[in-house]
This record gives structure tokens, sequence and C-alpha cells, in this order.
């Protein structure tokens, strides 16, 4: 017996496909109810019948940097999803906010693949 | 039958060491500075390269650094170890050629790391690949890595931009005392603070350098080691730890894994904190000394930042912390571990000149790998602390 389903793909490319048709989707394990970011094949737990779910898309700033350079100022943030998992990210909004701030996923498209951003949520301080 | 840690103590003793390009070094190969380094410390230890039988070896450039060493050098070896865990190699590569040499696996090992990355191009070389859900941030890493880390701190504990300039202070007022320091001269908190932002809360001044250098040391049994060099170092302890490789997945960007290593090497060397003499710590950025200092236990997490004010870990302070002047003024070529360890030997020898300490038997070399992942401690120790 072998482990692996050769018929579906792995967790980065569903994720990943996910994303391409607008959907943020994490993985949940049935048994444990843990969630799991990035998406992998197993929970640290050593749960693996993992479901994917719709992120509810609301999270905290745990941390943020601006990285400045001739080409332009970006911030790089850690997004903790109220799921309980951390996310790289960025809020292109605002040059930066406060850790600890309120944040509301959205799916950007630009010019490479769709991936997750986050805005300040309504009412949070800019 | 059970192992215990504490068999290895005083197992091993570095009874060779050396340093080549440091600073700048055109016109040489990654491969030829190490070299250097290599036969120079095989030299200083009053043995041949022929009787070198044990490799350990990480570094930026190659991908099968020790059959790159062994075919440089014409080494014959039988027993090697390439892990690369980042800077922390070298700390655990101490702990790999112990466990060889104890084992009889090999008689005379060899450890040894060349960088020509300032005259080759002046940037952080890294064979680190991009994590694949990091990558659509467009993160620099290492430096927004640390930066994040240092966010955190700022936000958590109150730790100020500061405290940050106070480690690159105390760094340089180490490396003004130190001829091989590549980075020397009058540096004042406003020179740090107005220093160009690259990746907030980091300045430039907040980072380590960018230069060339090669180190190599040389292990044998301790029992040897009495009769090849007048003062041996032994390896007295020594822990790893390690729970992540991306940033995204360090569970607390305030505690490193350094919180397990530091008490597993104490322990295994049977010491307390307190009996340190020096403190090795891998300064890649202005943060990290705050960092290990709390994960070492020699102040309460959070308190970090008030620890290194007014001096406390600059010449004439408390605390003896990166007597060369550290990543951020001595010497960092891309993996800077193996120069923890060449400071630590030094001191131990009594060959510090103007930076040496007073007695100085027992060392402690923290190294750090990755974005703040692998976390390797190793405790070294003079004849008079076995």
């Amino acid at each position: 017996m072998t482990s692996t389903d050769v018929k579906s793909q792995g967790p980065q490319a569903i994720y990943e496909a996910y994303l391409a048709e607008g959907r943020f989707m994490i993985q949940r394990a049935r048994s444990t109810g843990e969630y799991l970011f990035y998406p992998r094949v197993a929970t640290p737990s050593g749960a693996t019948d993992l479901e994917w779910v719709e992120a509810k898309g609301t999270g905290t700033l745990y941390a943020i940097t601006v990285n400045r350079s001739r080409q332009g100022n970006w911030n790089v943030a850690l997004a903790d999803l109220d799921e309980g998992v951390r996310m790289m990210s960025t809020l292109p909004g605002v040059e930066t906010a406060p850790i600890g701030a309120r944040l509301v996923a959205r799916i950007e498209r630009g010019e490479d693949a769709p991936r997750v951003v986050f805005d300040l949520a309504e009412g949070a301080e800019a | 039958m059970s192992g215990n840690p504490r068999d290895l103590r005083g197992e091993a003793a570095i009874v060779g060491m050396a340093t080549a390009g440091t600073g700048e070094a055109p016109g040489f190969s990654a491969m030829e500075l190490l070299g250097q380094a290599a036969v120079a410390a095989v030299g200083d230890a009053g043995l041949t390269l022929e009787q070198i039988d044990g490799v350990f070896a990480a570094t930026s450039s190659h991908a099968f650094p020790t059959m790159s060493v062994v075919e440089y050098l014409g080494l014959r070896p039988r027993f090697f170890d390439g892990t690369n865990v980042g800077g922390s190699s070298f700390e655990l590569h101490l702990l790999q050629a112990t466990l060889a040499l104890k084992a009889g696996l090999c008689d005379a090992a060899l450890v040894c790391y060349g960088s020509n990355q300032r005259t080759a191009g002046g940037r952080l070389v890294s064979m680190s690949e991009p994590q694949w859900h990091e990558t659509p941030y467009n993160p620099r890493h290492p430096i927004t890595a640390y930066a994040l880390a240092a966010s955190r701190h700022m936000a958590e504990f109150g730790t100020m931009r500061e405290d940050l300039a106070e480690v690159a202070l105390a760094a340089r007022e180490w490396a003004n005392l130190n001829p091989e320091a590549f980075a020397r001269g009058p540096l004042s908190k406003d020179d740090v603070l107005a220093a160009r932002m690259i990746s907030d809360p980091l300045t430039k001044a907040d980072c380590c350098l960018v230069t060339d250098g090669a180190a190599a040391v040389v292990l044998t049994r301790a029992d040897r080691a009495r009769d090849l060099h007048a003062t041996p170092v032994y390896l007295l302890g020594a822990g790893a730890a390690n729970y992540h490789r991306s940033i995204v997945e360090m569970p607390d960007l305030t505690t490193t894994a350094a919180a397990d290593s530091g008490p597993r090497a104490l322990e295994m060397a049977g010491i307390a904190r307190e009996d340190l003499d020096l403190v090795m710590l891998y300064d890649a950025f202005t943060i990290n000394t705050i960092l290990f200092l709390e994960d070492l236990g020699f102040c309460s997490k959070g308190e970090g930042g008030r620890f290194v004010r007014d001096g406390r870990i600059a010449p004439g302070g408390e605390l003896a912390v990166n007597t060369n002047g550290g990543g951020l003024s001595c010497v960092h070529p891309g993996m800077y571990g193996l120069f923890l360890i060449a400071e630590a030997v030094t001191q131990i020898r009594g060959m510090a000149g103007e930076r040496q300490l007073e007695d100085c038997n027992l060392a402690l070399c923290h190294g750090n790998g990755g974005t703040l992942s692998s976390q390797c401690t190793a405790i070294l120790g003079a004849e008079a602390a076995l």
C-alpha cells in the first residue's frame, strides 16, 4: 500500500490552484481540528487527514518591516490568522501598521501569480 | 546502555587555529583563503596535512564543501561531515568532531571555512533557496527576517532603536582594540541612528559587515592535545536546537532556540553562566545580541535592550561580549560561526593583545544559522577549567 495519492496534487499545488480560482483555502485536520499553514502533508502532531477549508480571512498583525531600496519601499508582514496559523504577507495599502492591528485578507492579482494580501480592518488605526 | 553527553566533556581540544584574509583579500578565491587558514592551523597544531584524517566544513559557495576541501588540500580523511546549518555549522562541527575523535573514527580533525564574498561582489553570498510561501512577498533575507524579529521585540518589550545602537557601539569599541578588525574608527550613537534605513527598524549600522575571510581549527583527543600545543583549548560542552527554517515558522519571534541549546551546552560543561569569562554571540544584526543575551539567560526575556545600555557589553563593561568586534565590526564573510571560536581560542590562549581579558578560562560561543533558525552553543575552556 502506498500513502501517496497520485490522483491528486500536492498541498502546495492545490493551494495555488485555489488561489487562482480566487479562493483563500487552508488545511485542517479532521481528527484533531488543527489548522495548518503553509500547506503540507501532515500536522506537527502527525495528523494526515487534512481537508481544505475556506480561511476566515481575518487576523492580527504579528510583525512587520518595510524593505527600503532604490526600487521603492514595500512592507513584509507576518499575519496571525484567527484560525491560529501564521503566514507571510504584505499590507499593500499602507506604508506600515502597528503590531497588533486587525487585518482582513483579500486576494490580489498582480503581474505574477495571485497572492493573499491584507488590509487594515475597518476602524483600525492606519 | 545509554549515552550521557557529559561523557564528552573535555574529551577533545583545539590544538591549532588560524585565520586568513580577514577583511579584504582581493585576488584570492574562497578556497584559496580557506586553504591558507587550514594549512596555518595544521602548522599551529604541530601536525602535517597528511595527519588530518577528519574534515568538517560548510561554506556559502560549495555544494560539497568537504569534497572540495579534501581535494584542494590533498587530504585522505576517513571521516567527514559537511553538515550545513548556516553560520552555526562550526559550533556543531566541534561537537561532531569530538564524537568522531572519541569514537576513534579519526585522530586529527580539521574544521574550516573560507569566503571571498567582499571582493567577489560585495554582497552576501548564499546558497539559501527561496521558500515558496514567502516568495510572493519578496522578502530580502536575511535582513527581512531579522527586522521582523526586531519589530516584534520592540512592540512586545519596548526595546528601542537606541538599544540596538548600543550593541553596534560596543562592537565597534572592541574592534578599535583589535588590529585585525575590518571596521575601526569612531562611531557615535547618532551615526548609527542616522544610518540608512534598510529594513525597518534595522539600518545599515545594525547589519553585519560583508568581508572576506577564512578560519580553521584542528582538534585532537585531549590526551594527545597536551603534547601538541602549549595551550590546548578544550571543548567542555555543546548543544544544538532547531525549530524552523523559514522565519514564518519560528514559534515566537522574540525567543530563539538558543533557549534550549544554551542550557544543553552549559549542562554538558557542568558550569554556570556566571563562570564564563567571555561570551561570543553571533551578531549578524544588532537584535541578535539582545535575543541571545536573553535566551542564554544573561538577563530575563525582554530585558536585553535595557541590559546592553550604558556600555555593559563594551570594553570595561560588566560582561565581555564579542571582544573581536563581532560580525558587526570585525569580520563577517557570510558564515561567521568559526570566527567566534577563533576569538575564544585567542582569548583563552592569552594572545588577544590590547583587548585581552584577564584570566580568560571559559568562553561561550553561540552560533546562529539561517533566519534565527539553527542555534548551536559551544563552551570552550582552558586546562584550568577542566
